[in-house]
């Protein structure tokens, strides 16, 4: 019984910590969802503000009108769209070479390949900056997709796949005379689909949330411009609208919230995918 | 139809690697195969026979030597062109498409119209008992389904000549033997050539119109089973088929002088006072007949005795006495066999 | 054709994409950024004159670099460990078979749907002095929340930041090791529990050897980001405050609006490729030390 006592009691502990811990890592959140949920001077109305009541929409409204946030939206939603489809398939045609075909210097090149995984954007930008700029795609959609429609993760990761087919499958349709696009287009693709998943969530998510690049690419052009970009202006305007921030955080952060809920599992997969290729 | 060699082998050779970790996969094998046989290429395991499947289907390049086809020389010649079709081990089905789909796949890539495959295809799956699984996917099938479903997707090419690489090797022993009567039914329907690839005797004896087997490489024999089982070319051919295996004496006893002789434990039989003397070591009693194990001078004999028979026991001190008409000679020095 | 090279073609066409982009995006810039970055420029950033590799010295050497280094790393010693210990904390936590542990698994993963962007303006928004529920609300204790604000006071800005950054990955270091826990075999911990170990001993004993490698992991991302640290400056202090400019890290003197070097391509240049070298170093001597726990583990 005393054991029974102790064991319940280091339950309850457990539990208690965990909500606490809960409500530390969520507080940030819920704080800033409310105060999009309110008018502007009641939000300024503590504890009171911190108690759902009194909601409305019209602080996100004014967000979405001031910031033009439906073209945001649109602009972030097109280049994000384009860049995973464009990832996605450089990534299984670069990948089902170096799986699938003999050509002299493979292995060499794979490493070199790999290696330009270690450059980081925040080293390419400076230059890539001048090149958008002599190309004339600055304020453009080209400069923010065309940049991006390569990754080396996303070849290696397909490639890993690819390996893992059986062999035979390959031989077996090579004998039929399929063709290399019609195997990776009706066999080695459809096999891969959770791996592809995989990539092609991670690539819109940082296509989505990416912020250097658009940053020095996209100057000051709404018609361009993706949300993540447009928040900042919200946050420089009027301090007496700075509530505006809010309603622009919860309509930038809504669409992934959503995608996250329903990908979990992909998520956690890609993730751990990555964790792996150290 | 002429009756021109429908497969032949010419010299080849295939070493894989280079330098010094090179490995002769196969050494030098010369093969006529003709039209309608049912060829077996039998041999331990590495002992180069997939290898020389998969030259003549083209996914490997032999490192000398012709492969011919219908007498065309097909080196050069991508496998798709050659007029083959291959069945794996490993069946290698596709695992997202459906039987059917599975099964029209290569006629799909060869742009046969919908209708046509949907009918070609249904026809090679009647063949093959399988018109219940057309909707299924590998996934759902049996081993021995899966299997059907691999030789379906050949047959309906209507191939020239059938590759098969062990095709039986996953099913267990009951399926196999129900197979291998398929198989031999199939091969009679059908007006193709088949090259069928296994290190399992019992398949090479009941399937094939002729055997060629094969140790390290290198060809060893060629002739229908009944050949090969009563005049085996070499001792290793001796000692690989057959079960138990063939004894193999070496010289001195049983009245020879310089060669190694072979006889075979169903070919022994226990006579007082014969010439060969032996202590009885073991006694295995598989029902219908009894295996004796016995020591003849470090040398171990097999005989396989009638349950009828008087059995000695273990210990006991024996003689065997064989027809000399039953023995085979073979060199000491090349393994060959001797007259 | 030979068949040996009938790939060639086909090869050729399917890799260009990739290596084009790879090529023109990633491999140029980092060629050019390291010839560029012998060129010292005048304000203007039109006269230029070639100074050889001894200007990288020059550039690592200068006041704006040496600070921005040391906030660089200062935020790296004020994100790293901490984001382990809370990352590991939460996931060992919840690595318990309790009634709705996944709505808690769910919730510490959370801030994985945050970009850098929004995580930032969270917490611009939550310190805000005028309207910023934290400040508000524990401005009795920490007056600073109010005057200046946290953002403002030049002693506590980068801790803001790190604030921030801690949070904004705490649900990607819980994710990666909640996996890597799950991953570790159930026997291994119920034969420590026969030996007799309890759950401090299970832990140090068992638990850390076999996550040791994706805990190196999870270090070597969370350097690399903290070193790349930009939006959150951007976005949060602008570099400030000024004139102290405790929040200027390398890639803010690299990329910022209002950056002292912001018009001297060649500078820009050979601080881009010297936080290269940087983050290249730091990799190398983690995944050094992951190699020898991923040979000890097994």
């Amino acid at each position: 019984m005393a054991a029974d006592t102790a064991r319940g009691a280091r339950k309850a502990g457990r539990y208690a910590l965990l909500i606490a811990l809960a409500v530390v890592v969520l507080f940030p959140i819920y704080a800033v969802v409310l105060q999009a949920l309110k008018t502007g001077p009641d939000s300024l109305d503590h504890p009171r503000s911190l108690l759902p009541v009194d909601l409305t929409l019209s602080t996100i409204r004014a967000a979405w009108d001031q910031g033009d946030l439906g073209r945001l939206l649109l602009n972030s939603m097109f280049v994000s769209i384009v860049v995973t489809i464009g990832v996605v398939i450089t990534s299984l045609l670069a990948a089902y070479a170096f799986a699938f075909l003999q050509f002299p210097f493979k292995g060499p090149l794979f490493v070199a390949f790999l290696a330009t995984m270690l450059v980081p954007t925040e080293v390419t930008v400076v230059i890539n900056e001048r090149t958008a700029d002599s190309l004339g795609w600055i304020n453009s959609y080209q400069g923010l997709i065309v940049p991006s429609l390569a990754s080396t993760f996303g070849v290696f990761l397909v490639r890993q796949v690819f390996l893992q087919l059986p062999g035979e499958l390959r031989e077996a349709a090579a004998l039929d005379g399929v063709g290399h696009l019609r195997f990776l287009w009706e066999v080695a693709a459809p096999l891969s689909r959770p791996t592809l998943g995989a990539l092609g969530l991670f690539t819109f998510l940082g296509t989505w949330n990416a912020y250097l690049w658009p940053s020095q690419v996209i100057r000051g052009d709404r018609a361009h411009e993706t949300i993540q970009i447009g928040l900042e202006r919200l946050k420089n305007s009027d301090i007496s609208k700075i509530n505006l921030v809010t309603g622009g955080l919860v309509v930038a952060a809504l669409p992934i919230f959503i995608m996250l809920v329903l990908f979990q599992r992909q998520l956690v997969r890609g993730l751990t995918a990555g964790a792996v290729k150290g | 139809m002429d009756c021109v060699a429908q497969v032949r082998l010419e010299h080849i050779s295939k070493t894989f690697g280079d330098g010094a970790d090179a490995v002769l996969a196969v050494d030098d094998v010369t093969l006529d195969i003709e039209h309608h046989e049912f060829m077996i290429l039998l041999g331990p395991s590495g002992c180069g026979k997939s290898t020389l499947l998969r030259m003549v289907a083209g996914l490997e390049d032999p490192s000398a030597g012709d492969v011919f086809i219908a007498d065309r020389r097909v080196n050069d010649i991508e496998p798709k062109q050659r007029d083959v079709a291959m069945v794996f081990q490993s069946y290698a089905l596709y695992p997202h498409k459906t039987v059917a789909a599975n099964i029209e796949f290569p006629l799909k890539v060869r742009g046969v119209g919908k209708a046509q495959r949907a009918t070609e295809a249904r026809a090679a799956a009647e063949v093959l008992g399988l018109e219940q699984q057309l909707k299924r996917k590998p996934g759902q099938l049996s081993g021995g389904q899966r299997q059907r479903v691999a030789l379906a997707r050949a047959i309906v090419r209507n191939p020239a000549v059938f590759l098969m690489d062990e095709p039986l090797s996953n099913l267990d022993a009951k399926l196999r033997g129900d197979t291998r009567a398929e198989l031999v039914d199939l091969h009679r329907r059908l007006d193709s050539t088949f090259i069928y690839v296994t290190h399992d005797q019992i398949e090479a004896m009941t399937m094939g119109t002729r055997v060629a087997v094969l140790n390290n490489g290198r060809l060893q024999q060629v002739g229908t089973p009944q050949d090969v089982y009563d005049r085996p070319a070499t001792a290793f051919v001796a000692q690989f088929i057959g079960t138990p295996p063939m004894n193999l004496l070496p010289p001195g006893m049983l009245g020879t002088d310089d060669v190694q002789v072979g006889i075979r434990p169903e070919h022994l039989r226990l006579v007082p006072g014969g010439q060969l003397h032996a202590t009885v070591k073991q006694v295995e009693h598989l029902g219908h007949e009894i295996l004796l194990v016995a020591d003849a001078n470090g040398a171990k004999v097999v005989a396989r005795l009638d349950p009828s028979e008087f059995v000695p026991e273990v210990g006991d001190p024996v003689a065997f006495d064989a027809d000399p008409g039953r023995l085979h000679r073979f060199s000491t020095t090349t393994g060959e066999r001797v007259s | 054709m030979n068949r040996r090279l009938r790939d060639v073609p086909w090869a050729i066409a399917m890799l260009l994409p990739s290596l084009a982009l790879v090529a023109v995006w990633t491999v140029y810039p980092l060629m050019r950024a390291i010839q560029k970055g012998h060129f010292r420029c005048d304000v203007t950033g039109k006269k230029c004159t070639d100074q050889g590799w001894s200007r990288y010295v020059d550039v690592f050497q200068s006041d704006e670099f040496q600070h921005a280094l040391g906030v660089s790393i200062k935020l790296m010693l004020l994100t790293v460990p901490t984001g382990l210990v809370l990352g590991v904390g939460l996931a060992v936590l919840a690595d318990k078979h309790l009634r709705g542990i996944g709505i808690f698994r769910t919730i510490f993963s959370s801030t994985i749907a945050t970009s850098v962007a929004v995580a930032s303006l969270v917490w611009f928004v939550l310190l805000q002095p005028q309207i910023g529920v934290l400040a508000d609300m524990f401005s009795d204790w920490f007056p600073v929340l109010k005057n200046p604000g946290l953002l403002n006071d030049a002693g506590t800005a980068l801790l803001a930041v790190a604030l921030s950054s801690i949070w904004a990955n705490l649900g990607f270091t819980f994710i990666i090791v909640t996996a890597a826990l799950q991953s570790v075999p159930r026997d291994l911990y119920e034969s420590a529990f026969v030996d007799g170990a309890g759950s401090m001993r299970r832990f140090t004993n068992v638990t850390i050897p076999m996550i040791a490698p994706t805990l190196l992991f999870v270090g070597v991302v969370l350097t690399t980001r903290a070193l790349q640290t930009y939006g959150e400056i951007a976005l949060l202090t602008g570099g400030g405050p000024n004139p102290q400019k405790p929040t200027t890290t390398i890639p803010y003197l690299i990329y910022g609006r209002n950056s002292i070097i912001s018009t001297d391509i060649g500078t820009k240049s050979a601080a881009a490729v010297l936080l290269f070298l940087l983050s290249l170093v730091l990799a190398l001597v983690q995944f050094r030390g992951l190699e020898k726990r991923v040979h000890y583990g097994s």
